[in-house]
């Protein structure tokens, strides 16, 4: 006892100093995803154009810079990759809080109804004609997903659910029952009114994408992954304290209850959020906690952040790829995601079955 | 700490699992509860605990409704073991019983060298310091129930509450949680299914269909015609010869 002791103090400074390390790396690992986002594509530029740029709009540096490039770096790429950041480490942070409250390692953000409600939405903009042309797809997008999340919530409460110590079961299924609805709604739309042109668009914005991104877009990116990030960095103790059920974290003294409704809650419109923006693109709410929990282990303090910083990385590079694989075309992020995540999922179910 | 259900109930749908039971638990006495299957043990246990709100009437710590003191203050005085807590993260026998410090960190409270202290203690305490980097997944029931117990003490609790922790225990196991649990010190309430071992408590409340039926030293309780009434079966008391302690030995009623 007196070793542990002696040795603790050291061992705080060590994380201390860790911590600064750590956040330093984040930040150049992530700073350096982001300039690769906006050097690779059809137009390569070289990253000391970007730099010129950004020194030129953030400082006013005065570098000469053509201004074709000046356009694509600011207007297209930067937003793009800022974006693709967000909703990447957003989406993550999602997927890790949904699996430790739930306790299912199947949990995703779009678990709760969100991205079929938000499908539902855009279709029904889109196709449909609702709001009459005021309305824009994403603003249909998030009402959808609003109203999907509000449905689930209310059927896993009617069902004896929703939060509390034996929920998860109920919310799962709720969901489930919500999505399957909302995408029931949407191909009954597209197969009804939607002709050949739209229907094309529809799927390409239901596979997630990232092009049309712009400015007003990364302000809401950005605050809606920052704001999930920081609540869920500050529940990371109560999500660790569900790791034997929800039974076993009310009696670690966490407001069970509480805890679920604000974190189910602000997972929902985060989720909401970001899907309004770019769609529902797949795999990175699922994999990416995973991908975390092996390489960090299963503590939260530790894994969240990690978590973040891969989402943003993969996501910006699944933005690289979806624009250079096919020349001359952009695919759908999503498919991308789920070309990448789909054969890493299933690595990971092969080891956790050799390991079980 | 003393420990107090008054007037507890509590109905899941119009049916009442627990009914008006009133006990109180003095502090450091070990309080064995018995009872058959769906006598309400761990619903009893449950509301003891603060995890479940009564229906009716309170659970008290010292005098303070839980309802009152809160799920964090509650976790700081009061531990509950389960029955069978179970994980599919990978995580040590050491992660484990940090939890227990979750009462008593928050994010402005970070992890402290007296944190460290209170896990070493409890894992000491148990005896699991040999088992501290292993993973869960590679411990054996008996071992997993002693993490749990190490877990509830590193909340610094004055009370511990344990619902049948020898469960599907090997013999050798059971007995040495109960020696652990009896060595603590802590007013205890532990809900068990052998009788036999019920013996070993300070006290003993028999619960039947909810309600709490009779308390008492194990030598007044474990009769023949409270067994029979309350287990539904025939019970008889045989004396060690070696060292005169009282054994139960049971038969179906014919």
């Amino acid at each position: 006892m007196s070793l542990a002791a002696d040795t603790s103090p050291m061992r705080g400074l060590g994380r201390i100093g860790c911590l600064g390390w750590r956040l330093a790396g984040a930040a150049l690992i992530l700073g350096a995803a982001v300039l690769g986002g906006i050097c690779i594509g059809e137009t390569r530029i070289p990253p000391g154009t970007v730099l010129a740029v950004l020194a030129n709009r953030l400082f006013d540096a005065g570098f000469p810079v053509a201004p074709i490039d000046d356009g694509i770096v600011w207007a297209y790429r930067l937003t793009r990759a800022l974006v693709a950041a967000g909703c990447g480490a957003g989406l993550a942070v999602c997927g890790v809080i949904l699996q430790a409250l739930l306790r299912n390692p199947l949990a995703d953000p779009y678990l709760l109804g969100i991205s079929a409600g938000a499908s539902t939405g855009a279709v029904l903009v889109a196709v449909a004609g609702i709001g009459a042309g005021a309305v824009s797809m994403s603003l249909g997008a998030f009402a959808g997903a609003v109203a999907a999340f509000a449905i689930v919530a209310a059927l896993a409460r009617a069902a004896g659910g929703g939060v509390g110590t034996r929920g998860a079961g109920l919310i799962i299924l709720s969901g489930i029952a919500g999505s399957q609805l909302f995408n029931a709604l949407t191909s009954f739309l597209i197969a009804r009114s939607a002709n050949a042109e739209q229907a094309r668009g529809i799927l390409f914005w239901l596979m997630g994408n990232l092009s049309g991104v712009r400015w007003p877009d990364v302000a809401l990116a950005l605050p809606a992954a920052v704001l999930i990030v920081v609540v869920a960095l500050w529940h990371t103790r109560a999500l660790d304290a569900f790791t034997f059920g929800a039974d076993s974290a009310a009696a670690l003294g966490v407001p069970v209850r509480r805890v679920q409704a604000l974190l189910i809650l602000a997972t929902a419109l985060a989720t909401a959020a970001l899907v309004s923006i770019t769609g529902s693109i797949g795999f990175v709410g699922l994999v990416v906690p995973h991908a975390a929990r092996l390489l960090a282990g299963p503590r939260h303090g530790t894994m969240m952040p990690l978590a973040a910083l891969i989402g943003a990385v993969f996501l910006i590079a699944a933005d690289v790829l979806s624009r250079i694989v096919v020349p001359g075309q952009v695919l759908p992020i999503g498919v991308v995601t789920a070309l990448v995540g789909a054969p890493a999922f299933a690595l990971i179910l092969v080891r956790g079955r050799a390991a079980g | 700490m003393r420990l107090c259900g008054e007037g507890l109930g509590w109905r899941s749908g119009s049916h009442w699992i627990v009914q008006d039971v009133t006990l109180e638990i003095a502090p450091g006495e070990v309080f064995g509860l018995i009872g058959p299957n769906g006598s309400g043990k761990s619903t009893l246990l449950r509301l003891l605990a603060g995890l479940s709100r009564p229906t009716r009437g309170e659970a008290l710590l010292d005098g303070t409704p839980l309802g009152r003191l809160g799920a964090r203050e509650v976790a700081r005085r009061l531990a509950f073991v389960q029955q069978q807590a179970e994980t599919a993260d990978r995580i040590t026998v050491r992660d484990a019983v940090e939890l227990g410090r979750t009462p008593w960190l928050s994010a402005l409270q970070p992890w402290s060298a007296e944190d460290d202290r209170h896990v070493a203690r409890a894992i000491a305490a148990t005896d699991m310091q040999r088992f501290e980097a292993r993973d869960w997944a590679t411990l054996s029931g008996g071992e997993r129930q002693r993490v749990h117990i190490a877990r509830a003490l590193a909340q610094q609790p004055r009370v511990l509450l344990l619902d049948e922790p020898t469960n599907h225990l090997d013999i050798r196991h059971q007995l040495s949680i109960l020696q652990l649990v009896a060595g603590l010190g802590l007013t205890t309430v532990i809900a068990l299914h052998d009788l036999n071992q019920a013996m070993g408590c300070d006290r003993l409340g028999v619960m039947q269909g909810g309600r709490l039926v009779a308390v008492g030293a194990p030598a007044e309780i474990l009769t023949p015609p409270l067994l029979e009434r309350v287990f539904g079966v025939r019970a008889r008391a045989l004396v060690d010869p070696d060292d005169g302690t009282r054994h139960l030995r049971f038969d179906p009623i014919a």
